[in-house]
């Protein structure tokens, strides 16, 4: 437990990267999923702008890298984050393959609720002479928001698990903290510290989820 | 002319899988629709009425055919255009298909932001439809806090905001109670009566297109089997399925299993007495019956009305001696219809 508050603040810097990773890789891989979501929701047959190549190819992408697990998926696409990023290792790094590994997932969160909204209320807009486009801004994607957002906690939930393997390619935050500090040294309360910190992360994280859902939904 | 017309129009659909034949949903249908007309479209489920009105608007092209909307032809037209033209046709649902992301308010102006209009015109607009469907109090409310009665009232307010000229109903009625029903169907009469709005209706109750109807086509496989003034198709239904769309609503002539429930609580001849608007009174042919000296009681039937025109069947049990029976049906056929049950 000494050891504990001898490293204290260095607890507290990596759980702030933690928190920036998790940050980081939300926005950056939640936008490019909700683009790469919608495009295979309004391009398969019979939807909104029906594009066979298209949704195809996508499809058999997203397929190909999902279930990939994200350890040996670090290390394959660690020569594409030095060559964008400029380093291999670190934080940034990590976010760089994060961000992949997250819109890929979040993608199919993403189409699989769309799929739920009724196909009445995109009949009704198209009566009323509503575009495509105009349809997925102002009625697809509202009238599936409040799922979209559990969706979305679902997946920080799974970033945060992620970022913990941070450490292994010299990136910082919780997973990191834990394995050096405490799984290495023979240090159970550190690593249980960190767990612990993880633990109350995730709480907050779907406390907030459920409650954004539940005001969007108004149930 | 026509506001809608179609000639010779057909829907079909690929083969549901490789063994399968193509669906022919819709089979060689025309018909028009003048301006200020209730159209009522009936059949049953599956008989291509919903297909046939969405040939009307264009959500669905059809495969061979010509449709044309207030003069234009729509088959062969760019999206963009249709677009343009589905501004003009108002349409309301089964299912009321509402926004439920959106209030009562956004509801009613979303196709007004889809046709451009500035943010003080919709405010405007929407205050007008929400006063005319008698929803103002609840323009924040979102559609899950509403009854099925108010959110159809929401769904004619939306369709109606832009308008049009054509409101297409389908089956706007069937997820309604009885009472909700005619509060709709009332609504959309002053709809027709005081916007002049021409209204095609499409639904499986022959109730709706009694209350509400001018014209109606029968469907049945796709194919339109009937169609005309509904008193025409009411009083004297051709078809043996409009026949029994008829029957659900109107008392005709007792089929052989009521005749046998007839028979054994009523002496007598059992005969159908068939009135039509302008056709001689029932007062007439019931004196013609008791200066024959007959004791006659009515035993089953009813008077409808349908436009303010009257028309029924009046089922008697007569007794008294055959000939002068016979006689005076005779007479009374040579003025309405008399149909003896065998």
């Amino acid at each position: 437990m000494d050891r504990l508050f001898e490293l204290g603040s260095e607890f507290w810097v990596a759980a702030a990267e933690t928190l920036y990773m998790v940050a980081a890789t939300l926005i950056i891989g939640g936008a490019i999923g909700l683009v790469l979501g919608v495009v295979l929701y309004s391009t398969r047959p019979g939807s909104l702008l029906p594009n066979r190549a298209v949704f195809t190819v996508l499809n058999v992408v997203i397929n190909f890298f999902r279930p990939i697990p994200f350890i040996i998926f670090l290390a394959a696409v660690q020569p594409l984050a030095r060559y964008v990023i400029g380093v291999g290792i670190g934080n940034d790094a990590l976010i760089f393959s994060l961000s992949i590994a997250a819109s890929f997932a979040i993608s199919r969160i993403v189409e699989q609720n769309l799929i739920t909204v009724s196909p009445g209320a995109i009949e009704a807009a198209r009566a009323m002479g509503a575009g495509p486009v105009r349809i997925l801004r102002t009625v697809v994607i509202p009238e599936a928001l409040g799922p979209l957002i559990l969706g979305y906690t679902f997946i920080v939930v799974a970033i945060v698990d992620m970022t913990a393997m941070a450490g292994f390619i010299g990136g910082g935050g919780l997973g990191n903290f834990a394995l050096v500090y405490g799984y290495r040294q023979f240090e159970p309360a550190i690593t249980w510290a960190a767990l612990l910190l993880i633990v109350i992360f995730v709480q907050a994280l779907q406390f907030l989820g459920n409650w954004l859902a539940r005001k969007v939904m108004r149930r | 002319m026509a506001l809608v017309s179609l000639t010779n129009v057909s829907k079909t659909y690929p083969a549901p899988d490789k063994h399968g034949r193509p669906v022919v949903a819709v089979d060689d249908v025309t018909l028009e629709v003048e301006h200020g007309d209730v159209y009522g479209i009936i059949g049953y489920s599956g008989a291509g009425k919903s297909t046939l009105v969405r040939l009307v608007n264009a959500l669905e092209p059809a495969s061979s055919g010509s449709i044309t909307f207030d003069g234009r032809e729509l088959s062969g037209l760019p999206e963009r255009e249709l677009r343009a033209i589905r501004l003009g046709i108002g349409m309301i649902f089964q299912q009321f298909n509402l926004f439920n992301s959106k209030t009562v308010w956004g509801n009613i102006a979303y196709p007004l932001k889809v046709a451009g209009w500035s943010k003080a015109d919709i405010a405007a607009r929407v205050a007008e439809l929400l006063d005319f469907v008698g929803l103002g109090e609840k323009a924040r409310n979102y559609p899950d806090q509403l009854s099925g009665g108010q959110k159809q009232r929401v769904g004619i307010a939306r369709a109606l905001a832009t308008s049009p000229r054509l409101l297409l109903a389908d089956e706007a009625t069937s997820a309604l109670d009885p009472e909700t029903t005619q509060e709709v169907l009332e609504l959309l009469k002053r709809v027709n009566r005081e916007f002049g709005v021409t209204i095609i209706v499409i639904t499986h109750e022959m109730d709706v297109i009694q209350s509400i109807a001018t014209k109606v086509a029968v469907m049945d496989g796709g194919r339109v089997i009937e169609d005309g003034d509904v008193f025409e198709v009411f009083s004297t239904p051709q078809n043996p399925s409009s026949q029994r769309f008829v029957s659900t609503v109107v008392k005709g002539i007792p089929s052989p299993a009521e005749l046998a429930v007839l028979r054994e609580r009523h002496e007598g001849r059992i005969v159908t007495i068939s009135f039509r608007d302008g056709d001689a009174s029932q007062a007439a042919v019931f004196l013609e019956l008791a200066n024959a000296g007959l004791d006659f009681e009515l035993v089953y039937g009813g008077i409808n009305d349908i436009q303010g025109r009257a028309f029924g069947h009046l089922t008697l049990a007569i007794r008294g001696a055959d000939a002068s029976i016979d006689a005076a049906l005779t007479s009374i056929a040579a003025r309405v219809e008399v149909t003896e049950a065998a």
